[in-house]
């Protein structure tokens, strides 16, 4: 059973839709921390705003539970920012998985556009994550926020700064960019986590 | 670096896609679920569907239609034609868009952009912008290019970044359905004065002409419809054109 963590942070159809692309029926949106616990995989989705998708998932109680996790949990964009140790969103404390702090694009620095919006290279790959993955894949992003270059980083982009474009410690995986909108690349990479 | 986007839109008029040229004289050109998803196979780097129902039956078909796409298409899209109201861009996420693009009901209520920045997110509201060049003034329109309003291009894209929007679609009415090439210059001026990604609409007729936009014209992505419609230019050899060029594009 695959388990999406529903804590009312955004949009998660896109998440489910491309499940169901993978041909996955056995999938759950669900809160309850025992069907999180006896998940084989748990998804992290996140939208908007770091300290509010913090904020619905402390509310729920959830922040302990996602933290206990055993079986590999990937979060996806602020879904993976909320497990960074801080986030310059609201000047937020996060779950600290992840051993790098989540930082503000300066918009016009270098003429750099924020959001950091569309399609990028992901480098240094260096997971099973990326597995089939070719150097300088494209995948889609949509992010004003960004966590810094770590020991956890998997792969990097470049937007004004280098950056993590994926994180793992342990059983946690995060991708910044969108695996469910990144076409074909994308669904390898979720394709990989679900093999994992 | 950030590619340049290639994005073909689709105009959706009872759930099937039609273009008009300058706006008027729509002809019917396929389903627009397969057509998206063709796209997407040739390389297309994002899709806008804009729904030009003008019935409430053409709109709630719109809205399934989304769903579906949602469900089949593994990129990118935005959806826009006659959201006015936070509630219509609440609808449209929960189909599954991914933006939504609002145009006239922002020049008439501009807090409408930052009520749907505000609730979901900048990423998900592209302000889309008609202008034309009348007594030297670019002059916004409303209603699909049918009605002048009384702002002008520059503040009033400036304005629409303030307030929270998260890209601008630029599309210049004098230009649009000519197939004479993009205006650069305004580009370039707009982009320049912008820190938010600015779309280029309407005017392109070759390939070289969405080189130029993305060049000189600094436009982040350049949106089309005919072009890729009636197969003047295929998806995939604009993209190997625009690498030749050395514009960075997703292939």
């Amino acid at each position: 059973m695959i388990a999406i963590v529903k804590y009312d942070a955004g949009n998660v159809l896109s998440v489910i839709n491309a499940l169901r692309r993978l041909g996955v029926t056995e999938w759950e949106l669900t809160s309850e921390p025992s069907r999180l616990l006896n998940a084989d995989k748990v998804l992290l989705p996140g939208v908007g705003d770091a300290s509010v998708a913090l904020g619905c998932l402390r509310s729920l109680g959830l922040d302990s539970v996602i933290l206990s996790l055993q079986r590999p949990v990937l979060g996806i964009c602020v879904g993976m920012q909320i497990l960074c140790r801080h986030s310059e969103e609201g000047d937020t404390d996060c779950l600290g998985v992840f051993d790098t702090d989540v930082r503000r694009f300066v918009p016009g620095e270098q003429g750099l556009k924020v959001p950091h919006m569309g399609w990028n290279q992901v480098e240094g790959l260096n997971s099973e994550l990326f597995d089939g993955i070719n150097e300088g894949a494209y995948m889609y992003y949509v992010h004003s926020f960004y966590a810094g270059i770590c020991q956890d980083t998997i792969a990097k982009t470049v937007h004004g700064v280098p950056f993590s474009a994926a994180l793992c410690r342990g059983n946690f995986f995060g991708t910044q960019f969108h695996p469910e909108k990144s076409g074909s690349n994308g669904a390898r990479v979720l394709k990989n986590f679900l093999e994992l | 670096m950030v590619a340049k986007r290639i994005i073909p839109c689709l105009d959706v008029k009872d759930g099937k896609t039609v273009k008009g040229i300058n706006f008027q004289n729509l002809k019917e050109v396929g389903d627009a679920v397969d057509l998206g998803a063709f796209y997407a196979s040739e390389g297309a780097d994002e899709l806008v569907y804009l729904d030009i129902s003008a019935t409430r039956e053409g709109r709630k078909t719109f809205t399934g239609l989304v769903r579906s796409i949602a469900e089949r298409i593994d990129i990118p899209f935005t959806v826009g034609g006659g959201i006015s109201s936070l509630e219509d861009a609440a609808r449209m996420l929960e189909a599954g868009a991914d933006k939504v693009t609002v145009n006239s009901a922002a020049v008439r209520n501009p807090d409408l952009i930052g009520e749907i920045a505000h609730h979901f997110g900048s990423q998900f509201i592209v302000v889309a912008i008609d202008a034309k060049l009348i007594d030297g003034k670019r002059t916004v329109f409303t209603s699909g290019g049918t009605i002048p309003s009384e702002k002008e291009l520059f503040s009033w894209a400036w304005e629409a970044q303030e307030r929270g929007a998260g890209e601008i679609l630029f599309t210049s009415m004098d230009h649009d359905g000519t197939k004479s090439g993009y205006p650069c210059e305004v580009f370039s001026r707009l982009c320049g004065s912008l820190s938010i990604p600015v779309i280029a609409s309407g005017g392109a007729g070759s390939m070289d002409d969405i080189a130029e936009v993305l060049t000189k014209g600094q436009a982040d992505a350049a949106l089309a419809a005919s072009l890729f419609h009636y197969g003047e230019i295929a998806i995939k050899d604009l993209k190997e054109y625009l690498r030749n060029r050395g514009v960075p594009v997703r292939l």
